[in-house]
């Protein structure tokens, strides 16, 4: 009874994890798609008959020439044959599977037969796609922009979200409030006199504006540290205090090696918001093209080369593989940063 | 004693206030001067191309913003359409893959809830270009799924135009924003986990069903959540941009109706260098942000529910 009862729920299971299947699979049918759409021939993806993979005509040798196969039906059984002359009124074929075998005529038009095609990923196309939009151009600049980004942004958050939690001074309170009011300004009502002030510095044009404001801390940040850092107990800081470090080294030497966690979280959300940037660096970087981050590079591409469907989801594919393969592997911190940044306000 | 204390207190002080330096110094430089400088900018016709033609025009701008410029207030009409389609969309999904994701009928709940993440991690521009593609009408993916799906013809000549259609377009940019919905159901899956158990077994002593556990226990229970991510939603999706941007290259396709605040805001200040009038759009992004923010605040006292708090 008890076992029998099992076994059903166990088969419900089963069935509702397969329905979630189903449902992952349509959720994620557009990179499926692009993926697949990367790996056609030009010449498949202008073809006026669908294929849903990346196909080409299956052919054989036959006399020196490549001859297209067709599923054909004679006398009521349907066999793969090869063309060898191709009319409208009739067409020639020869068998693939015993070519010297003398040639079968069949009356009819061939458009009229199915064509046996054979799986043909065009991997050619990542290479074509990698050169044609200068992709490690792109990919260094991302690294360098979201690199050095990132440091700053943890340098500089560390450091206000220690005075944050660790030091009482008039109006911490008030001062933290404001910290999040920051998370509710939009870009833009900041933008214009700062890309002013960068336009008469003359760093427009340059990483300077992507990258300086980062070394002065950012709200997500500081909240997520200074989250964690509170949960640090004190008494840490007091026995490297009696010890005599200062506070600088006890947030080196006791504070910053016990929040590896939250630093990594913040870190990954940084470098994965810069790496996805796109807003800043066309405002910043416009017709710089040696600068451009792979989003603007990509986005361009998808402009100019629109009839190159195949290499455009090739590249599309690629900016795609840095950020995915880096999730892999720290999604558990990941999970984590935003569960403290989303929950606990 | 005593001025051992005073001196403790003043050490603390000064550390602190050295500690938060950086933030202190980004707010007035990067955030408080420019805000306020931009609300200047807005009385001006401030042209970088031009800067020695500038002059004080009043309250020109703003005028021409509300009452003569139609675009103007037709993209900020665009945008306040969109967004309630976009997460409404976007909450009811994170929710329902949050429920889903914690049900115990689902094998391998760890490896589902990397995978159905694994799309935010995409970059936006990529997965428009990827949407793009297969919602096309004659090649795309999604039209011949439903057309398998329905037996129906869907494809080609009869397919749906989901990026050409203007009474869908605003679907179709929330069928895009889905592959964000990442954060937002971790979040939420997190504030399911943080309802205690004692309450459903509670109800289900009560003899409450499944879905009455769900209105009464767990809806509630996540409304805080639901709360702040509304107010983070919402700000991101006023400054909407990328998307549209990179499908149609702020053109508004189709029918002007992707001609978003934020996309006609870039136009003005980046493409026209009218920067006094965009800087009077920018403004009116951050009262609209305002007030819904204000309304949320508002309005939480009746739908936000605070465990522990005496309502």
């Amino acid at each position: 009874m008890k076992t029998g009862k099992k076994s059903r729920s166990g088969a419900r299971r089963g069935v509702f994890t397969l329905a979630i299947t189903v449902a992952l699979l349509v959720f994620v049918l557009p990179l499926i798609y692009g993926i697949v759409m990367s790996l056609k021939s030009e010449t498949q993806m202008t073809a006026s008959t669908h294929q849903l993979l990346p196909q080409s005509p299956a052919t054989v040798k036959y006399q020196g020439k490549d001859l297209e196969l067709y599923d054909v039906t004679i006398d009521g059984a349907t066999r793969t044959l090869a063309a060898l002359d191709k009319t409208r009124a009739k067409t020639t074929f020869v068998d693939p599977s015993n070519l010297s075998a003398p040639p079968i005529e069949w009356a009819g038009n061939w458009r009229t037969l199915k064509q046996v095609t054979k799986l043909d990923p065009h991997w050619d196309n990542y290479p074509t796609a990698w050169s044609t939009i200068a992709f490690p151009v792109l990919l260094k600049n991302t690294f360098v922009y979201a690199i050095i980004n990132t440091f700053g942004v943890l340098l500089s958050s560390s450091f206000v979200a220690y005075g944050f939690s660790r030091f009482n001074f008039p109006g911490r309170g008030p001062i933290f409030v404001v910290v999040m009011t920051t998370m509710i300004l939009p870009t833009a009502v900041t933008l214009i006199p700062t890309y002013t002030v960068f336009q008469a510095l003359g760093w427009v044009g340059t990483w300077l504006p992507l990258i300086v404001p980062a070394f002065f801390a950012n709200a997500y940040n500081i909240f997520l540290l200074r989250q964690f850092f509170m949960s640090i107990p004190m008494e840490m800081d007091d026995a490297a205090r009696i010890d005599g470090a200062n506070p600088l080294q006890i947030l080196y030497r006791v504070i910053l090696p016990q929040a590896v966690p939250a630093l990594v979280a913040a870190g990954l959300f940084n470098f994965f918001y810069c790496w996805n940037d796109y807003f800043s660096p066309i405002v910043y970087l416009a017709g710089k093209s040696g600068l451009y981050p792979i989003t603007v590079g990509l986005g361009l591409f998808q402009g100019q080369y629109s009839t190159h469907v195949t290499l455009v989801q090739a590249a599309a594919v690629m900016s795609c593989i840095v950020p995915l393969i880096i999730f892999f592997f720290t999604q558990r911190f990941f999970m984590q940063g935003v569960v403290v940044t989303g929950v606990e306000k | 004693m005593r001025t051992r204390a005073l001196s403790l207190k003043t050490w603390e002080r000064r550390w602190g206030y050295l500690f938060i330096a950086p933030w202190v110094i980004g707010f007035l430089a990067l955030y408080l001067m420019p805000m306020i400088a931009s609300l200047g900018f807005s009385f001006t016709n401030f042209n970088p191309a031009t800067p020695e033609k500038t002059v004080w025009v009043g309250l020109e701008n703003w005028s021409r913003a509300i009452f003569a410029d139609k675009e103007a207030l037709a993209s900020v009409v665009k945008i306040l359409s969109f967004i309630p389609i976009c997460l409404g969309m976007s909450f009811i999904s994170a929710f329902v893959l949050a429920i889903v994701l914690n049900s115990k009928m689902l094998l391998g709940k760890s490896l589902y809830r990397t995978l159905f993440y694994l799309p935010t991690m995409i970059p936006l521009v990529a997965s428009a270009i990827m949407w793009y593609g297969a919602l096309n009408a004659q090649t795309g993916w999604i039209d011949q799924l439903l057309a398998t799906a329905t037996g129906l013809p869907l494809t080609g000549q009869n397919g749906i135009r989901w990026v050409d259609s203007p009474s869908l377009i605003y679907v179709t940019y929330s069928m895009i924003s889905l592959w964000g919905v990442g954060n937002t159901f971790v979040i939420f899956l997190a504030g399911l986990q943080g309802v205690p158990t004692e309450l459903y077994e509670a109800a289900e002593i009560d003899g409450a069903g499944w879905w009455r556990r769900l209105f009464r226990i767990t809806l509630p229970m996540v409304t805080p959540v639901l709360f702040f991510n509304l107010i983070i939603g919402v700000i991101g999706l006023l400054q909407y941009f990328t998307v549209p941007y990179v499908m149609n290259n702020g053109t508004g396709y189709p029918n002007d109706l992707t001609n978003f605040v934020m996309v006609y805001f870039y136009r003005q200040s980046f493409a026209y260098f009218n920067m006094g009038y965009g800087a009077v759009l920018a403004w009116l992004i951050f009262i609209l942000g305002l007030i819904f923010t204000a309304i949320l605040f508002g309005t939480q006292k009746r739908w936000v529910y605070y465990a522990g708090e005496k309502r």
